[in-house]
């Protein structure tokens, strides 16, 4: 069993969740186990191919999984991974640029 | 019976070596540590040329930082003399530096015998007043303090991050404050800007934040931008500054400021705000990852909430904008070890902090080139622009 982190935009798709616990042997299986209990979430993690999405960050523990071994990389009892979603949230400088 | 004062330090000065200045003079840029132990305050004023400050009262616990090697020779010296004979002796009886010498006189001997000295910047005695508690920290320190007033530090927005960032960065003396800001000060703004004040409702945040601003430091010259940032005018606002401070909110203008602040190697510390989480990051350009290594692309509009429309508890981008302002000051005195490479998430309503590791992507589409290979074209596109655009309306 591993915690997945939850961020605040994907909260609504999860019922308002901080962290949900799934199982599974590693980052892609976790993801996908997220993505079955939370269908909502499935658009917003993977890309049409079922690879992650590159607007999405994932961590396992500090390390980004992308220099680990993807959604391949092995996850053990007690890890946590998180989800990072670029955030932008500030002041409202400039709306419209174009 | 027990010594007078002046007896003791006779005595201590007889169990010590003393060198004329006349025997250090020869030793000035030769690599032998020559060490000033008196306070802080007077090591400003003037000192030996290539002079290391070890105030006597930090003798203990500094020495070995400026001095590593307890075999090496070593000259203190203090005003007269006296001070540094009694570092000496500690130093050789309960240190074990084997060849350390106080020099006789001090700097007035030294001054006196017509040698030079080194007499940096002082603050004023307003200034010294103003930040004595700067100061007082060896990190900052009079050096510190110095490096702040003649640093350039440039605040995209005077909103939720930027009121706080440009309120204590004003504080700290930072002698110039650019301010990005085309907005006018709204009343519900103020559950959260708090460089604005009721009776500004109306006006420009610029011409707000400047008020609070000199209000507190008149010291501070304050340059106010009341544009949007945009391609046509990034280079030319950012060109200059130290170091940039971004909190807007949407992406297109974070990715337009990382290509703008890489082509000029200007360092970024961004934050970003969402509900009762933050999160903090350095971009150094070419020391650490940029904005784009840690995010390739933006997430679509629809996943792309503005903290405008979706609400944030107001004490949250103060916490973030102070931990900004933390950053910039660290990086200007070059003190401490900054979030460059690192990514900090705060969440409000666990009281929690988590890091992750930010790696430079080493096909990273802007900062694995060289600046002048970057084209204005490429500045802030990325390759769902058009339709991210559009759909943020």
């Amino acid at each position: 069993m591993a915690t997945i982190r939850i961020p605040p935009v994907l909260r609504p798709s999860v019922g308002g969740e901080r962290e949900v616990s799934v199982d599974g042997a590693n980052v892609g299986e976790l993801l996908n186990a997220l993505a079955d209990a939370h269908p909502e979430t499935r658009p917003q993690l993977f890309g049409d191919e079922g690879d992650l999405n590159r607007y999405v960050n994932v961590y396992l523990n500090d390390e980004d999984v992308r220099v680990l071994d993807g959604l391949d990389t092995g996850v053990g009892e007690g890890d946590v991974l998180v989800i990072l979603p670029a955030m932008a949230g500030g002041s409202p400088l400039d709306h419209e640029i174009a | 019976m027990s010594p007078s004062g002046a007896e003791y330090i006779k005595r201590i000065r007889a169990q010590i070596e003393e060198v004329d200045p006349s025997e250090v003079k020869p030793l000035v840029g030769n690599g032998v540590p020559i060490i000033d132990v008196r306070e802080a305050e007077e090591f400003a004023v003037a000192h030996l040329p290539g002079a290391k400050s070890v105030p006597r009262g930090y003798l203990e616990s500094r020495i070995d930082a400026a001095v590593p090697d307890r075999k090496q020779r070593v000259i203190l010296y203090c005003a007269s003399g006296q001070r540094s004979a009694l570092a000496a002796h500690t130093l050789k009886t309960e240190l074990g530096f084997e060849d350390v010498a106080s020099m006789t006189g001090g700097i007035t001997l030294w001054k006196d015998r017509g040698y030079e000295v080194e007499a940096p910047r002082a603050l004023t005695a307003e200034q010294r007043d103003r930040y004595s508690r700067h100061v007082l920290v060896p990190e900052v320190g009079l050096e510190g303090q110095l490096k702040l007033l003649d640093a350039k530090v440039l605040c995209l927005g005077a909103g939720g991050l930027g009121s706080p960032v440009a309120l204590y960065l004003a504080a700290a003396g930072v002698g110039t404050l650019g301010i990005v800001d085309d907005d006018v000060v709204d009343l519900s703004n103020l559950q959260r800007q708090v460089i604005h004040t009721t009776d500004g409702i109306g006006t420009p945040k610029v011409d707000s934040a400047e008020r609070a601003v000199k209000g507190l430091n008149p010291d501070v010259n304050v340059v106010k931008y009341q544009a949007r940032l945009d391609a046509s005018n990034i280079m030319e606002i950012i060109d200059g500054y130290d170091v940039i401070v971004d909190g807007v909110d949407n992406f297109p203008t974070r990715y337009l400021l990382n290509d703008a602040s890489v082509r000029l190697k200007i360092p970024v510390v961004s934050a970003a705000i969402l509900g009762f989480e933050g999160q903090l990051s350095v971009f150094a350009p070419y020391e650490g990852p940029c904005y784009r290594c840690l995010f390739r692309q933006p997430p679509p509009a629809e996943l792309a909430p503005s903290c405008g429309a979706n609400g944030v508890l107001g004490v949250l981008p103060g916490t973030m904008g102070l931990l900004q302002a933390t950053e910039v000051i660290k990086l200007i005195t070059g003190s401490g070890d900054p979030l460059i490479g690192r990514l900090l998430m705060y969440d409000a309503l666990a009281a929690t902090t988590t890091e992750l590791k930010v790696r430079r992507d080493p096909e990273c589409p802007i900062c694995s080139r060289e600046p002048d290979e970057i084209g204005d074209e490429e500045m802030g596109v990325f390759p769902d622009y058009e339709a991210f655009c559009a759909a943020a309306g």
